[in-house]
């Protein structure tokens, strides 16, 4: 079930122990991310939904599983608001939700190509599943 | 026996709602010494104020106590009062019952509870305060800028417009500053030099100089100037600049274009510099470095060049000290996502200056510095580090970035209106006379393309340079090439602002800008006193407030120099030479270095003998009381606040 969306906005807060009212609207996180044209909901509107208390649409944003975590938006933004940190933190949210585990193993054959290093199944075995 | 009248002071309602005034006063009537205690609406009001003078004198009292708001608000107003009457001034003490009690108290018993209790420690201060005479300090009619920017000679020019000598010390070879880079100037767009010029004819000063020491106090400043050596004899030489062509060594960047072309190492900064006179460059000189060149001396008609010159130092006297050192730009080291140090198309907006003035390395022709031809589009980036609470950048906002930017964008497109130009911004920033209209300008009658978002990489790809944003209206991603990127970079004081303030004991903030007395009511006063600031010195600011800031300062300092004597203040610490060891402590903590030794003679109950005992000097003392805290022998005091006093007040606070 579904929270109250200020608590679940409240919770995502304290999950990345970010402020998102430090954030003064420059825009140069999704200017310097390069998963920027996959995503549907960019890191500067990753920002302002959590503030308007919007994360039902960021759990189901396919954003989610598109951030690449190079931490670039948190590198540069010159408000220390890092949003690489909101996304992980609703990212948590909705594994959780799914039994600790969004990624399983027999998802993966279908996943890969030859291109795929052994490296990328690990991290992201740690990154979607708890 | 003292005898002592409270006055209860309602504030209108800004006390009186949360504290019982009555109360307060039914509860100090019990207190030692006291023979009369009244309220009154507006105490600090003339009917309220004539209370207090008509108390003094029909009850014979010889101490009042004001229970009002705080000290720095009204003090003053009480003391005169009572001194209208005949009391001394220091025989007035103020509880602050609105500030400590009914603001921040919402419970009108507790706030009640505590007025009382403060105007019992006041009450006991005054049972012990003795009458205070302030005492007199000369002032000499002089005064020093430190720093020759548009500041520094503006405020020079209006004091000794006002009949006071000023000297100016400036550390580079020419007066002019930052202005005097700068081409145009918004929001009018004259000619910076046209305007600039003209002032530093009119200015003398100390060039090629530095402030090596200060001291003395308001009025009395004295101050240790190095005037470096310029290997050039000033009297002798007439500014033919035949040295600075026939000098062989042209490798040295030059500073005023910022690097962009080089000088030689005899050089004089720029065409209209005040004094024209070169100077020697001695880690670039041949000379210097092998012995073997002298070709300035052998083509100096007039036989000034001097290669064995020495820096001198020259001290001078002085009244009033202006601070109006500036700044700079901060550097693009951190920020290695605009591509500042890889290519040589990005640059800063100061550089841009000198790309576009006729004066400048190109004439003035706009080109790319890879290939020197002229670029098809330009992109301008601000906010480069302005606005940024990480280490990388400053918290403020750099204030005049927008507005330059702006112009820099017309000047293109007036110059070459097939250039396309495109200038990245967070908010634009435009408040200021005509200052609007002119950003407007720009967009509607320049077509100058405004795009609301931070740029986040700038790379070099086929010799150009591609601009990834995002504008944030539009929700887009942008990928702009572009031929030439200039940055807005943040503005920080100049780092010689550190040390000055550390020799004027000049306060400064987090960011090294110079903190004013009051940020609202003394804005142009440092909070040391014969200390003015100027500029940007304390706080980014365009030409026309800089102008403004510097008469301003100007003002003060004439206010200063226009009086015979400073009346100084009695409540400053004073060493019973009786008790003092001669420890030094007190001479360590002191932050205005008001306190020396002396070995005295003094009679200990009879026996004489020679003791090393502190001494403080009264007009530099500015009561702050750390002396007397660290005294362990208990012989420094502080008159008016002395340690009995304070003890008394503790023990009515804990009665």
């Amino acid at each position: 079930m579904q929270k109250a969306n200020t608590e679940q906005a409240q919770l995502v807060k304290e999950i990345s122990n970010v402020d998102t009212r430090k954030c003064m609207k420059c825009g140069k996180c999704s200017a310097s991310c390069p998963s920027y044209e996959e995503m549907d909901i960019r890191p500067h509107q990753f920002v302002s939904y959590v503030q308007n208390n919007k994360v039902n649409e960021l759990m189901e944003s396919t954003s989610l599983w598109k951030c690449l975590s190079c931490f670039a938006c948190v590198e540069r933004c010159p408000r220390d608001v890092k949003p690489a940190r909101l996304i992980e933190a609703v990212r948590l949210m909705v594994i959780r939700q799914k039994g600790q585990n969004y990624l399983l193993p027999d998802e993966v054959p279908e996943l890969l190509d030859e291109e795929v290093p052994q490296q990328l199944l690990a991290s992201a075995f740690r990154k979607y599943s708890k | 026996m003292q005898r002592i009248g409270v006055f209860v002071c309602h504030c209108g309602t800004n006390i009186a709602a949360t504290v019982d005034v009555e109360k307060v006063v039914e509860m100090v009537k019990k207190e030692q010494g006291v023979v009369h205690a009244e309220e009154y609406q507006y105490m600090c009001s003339e009917a309220g104020q004539s209370k207090i003078r008509e108390a003094i004198k029909e009850k014979q009292l010889t101490g009042v106590v004001v229970c009002s708001c705080s000290p720095r608000m009204h003090e003053n107003t009480f003391r005169k009062a009572a001194e209208k009457a005949g009391l001394n001034p220091f025989l007035v003490e103020i509880a602050n019952i609105r500030e400590h009690c009914s603001w921040i108290h919402k419970d009108r018993e507790e706030a009640t509870e505590k007025a009382v209790i403060l105007a019992r420690a006041a009450i006991a201060k005054v049972n012990l305060n003795t009458p205070l005479q302030a005492g007199e300090s000369k002032v000499v009619k002089r005064a020093l800028v430190i720093g020759g920017g548009i500041a520094g000679i503006q405020t020079a020019i209006d004091i000794a417009d006002a009949g006071y000598e000023v000297d100016i010390v400036e550390k580079t070879p020419s007066i002019g500053g930052r202005m005097s880079q700068l081409d145009k100037t918004f929001p009018t767009l004259d000619c910076s030099a046209c305007i600039l010029t003209p002032k530093m004819v009119e200015a003398a000063s100390y060039t090629y100089s530095e402030v090596e020491k200060v001291s003395g106090f308001v009025g009395d400043f004295f101050v240790d100037i190095r005037k470096k050596a310029r290997s050039v004899d000033m009297s002798k030489c007439t500014g033919c600049g035949v040295c600075t062509e026939k000098c062989p060594s042209k490798k040295g960047k030059s500073e005023f274009n910022r690097g962009l072309s080089n000088r030689s190492a005899i050089y004089t900064p720029f065409a209209q510099a005040v004094p024209n006179v070169p100077v020697i460059d001695r880690e670039q000189c041949t000379k210097f470095k092998t012995g073997k060149c002298g070709v300035c001396a052998k083509v100096c008609a007039a036989g000034a060049i001097d290669y064995e010159q020495k820096d001198e130092i020259i001290t001078g006297n002085y009244g009033a000290i202006v601070v109006a050192t500036g700044f700079d730009t901060i550097s693009l080291d951190k920020f290695d996502e605009y591509s500042y140090n890889q290519s040589p198309d990005v640059i800063t907006s100061l550089e841009f200056e000198r790309l576009t003035n006729a004066a400048g390395p190109t004439k003035g022709k706009l080109v790319r510095l890879s290939n020197h031809e002229k670029p098809k589009s330009v992109a301008f980036i601000q906010c480069v580090g302005s606005r940024d609470v990480t280490c990388r950048g400053k918290s403020y906002c750099s204030k005049i970035c927008c507005m330059y930017t702006a112009k820099h964008a017309m000047l293109i497109k007036d110059k070459y209106p097939d250039i396309d130009v495109h200038v990245f911004y967070i908010d634009v920033r435009t408040p200021g006379k005509n200052f609007d209209e002119f950003y407007r300008r720009a967009v509607e009658e320049y077509g100058v393309n405004y795009i609301k978002g931070q740029v986040g990489k700038v790379a070099e790809v086929d010799g150009h340079l591609l601009v990834q944003a995002v504008d944030m209206l539009d929700n887009k991603r942008i990928m702009l090439n572009v031929d030439m990127v200039v940055l807005a970079t943040a503005i920080e004081p100049d780092p010689s602002v550190r040390e000055i303030a550390t020799m004027l004991t000049a306060s400064i903030d987090t960011n090294n800008f110079l903190t004013e007395a009051h940020p609202k009511l003394r804005p142009v006063e440092s909070p040391t006193a014969g200390v003015f600031l100027s500029g940007v010195c304390q706080g980014p600011k365009d030409i026309p407030e800089t102008v403004a800031q510097a008469g301003a300062a100007a003002v003060k300092a004439i206010g200063l120099l226009a009086k015979d004597k400073l009346v100084t203040n009695p409540c400053v610490a004073k060493a019973n030479e009786l008790f003092c060891n001669g420890c030094s402590n007190c001479e360590h903590v002191c932050p205005y270095g008001a306190i020396s030794y002396q070995d005295k003679e003094v009679n200990d109950h009879g026996v004489r003998e020679t003791r090393r005992v502190a001494f403080v000097n009264s007009a530099i003392c500015q009561g702050c009381g750390a002396c007397t805290v660290v005294c362990p022998s208990g012989a420094m005091d502080l008159q008016g606040f002395s340690n009995r006093q304070i003890l008394a007040e503790v023990d009515a606070i804990c009665r």
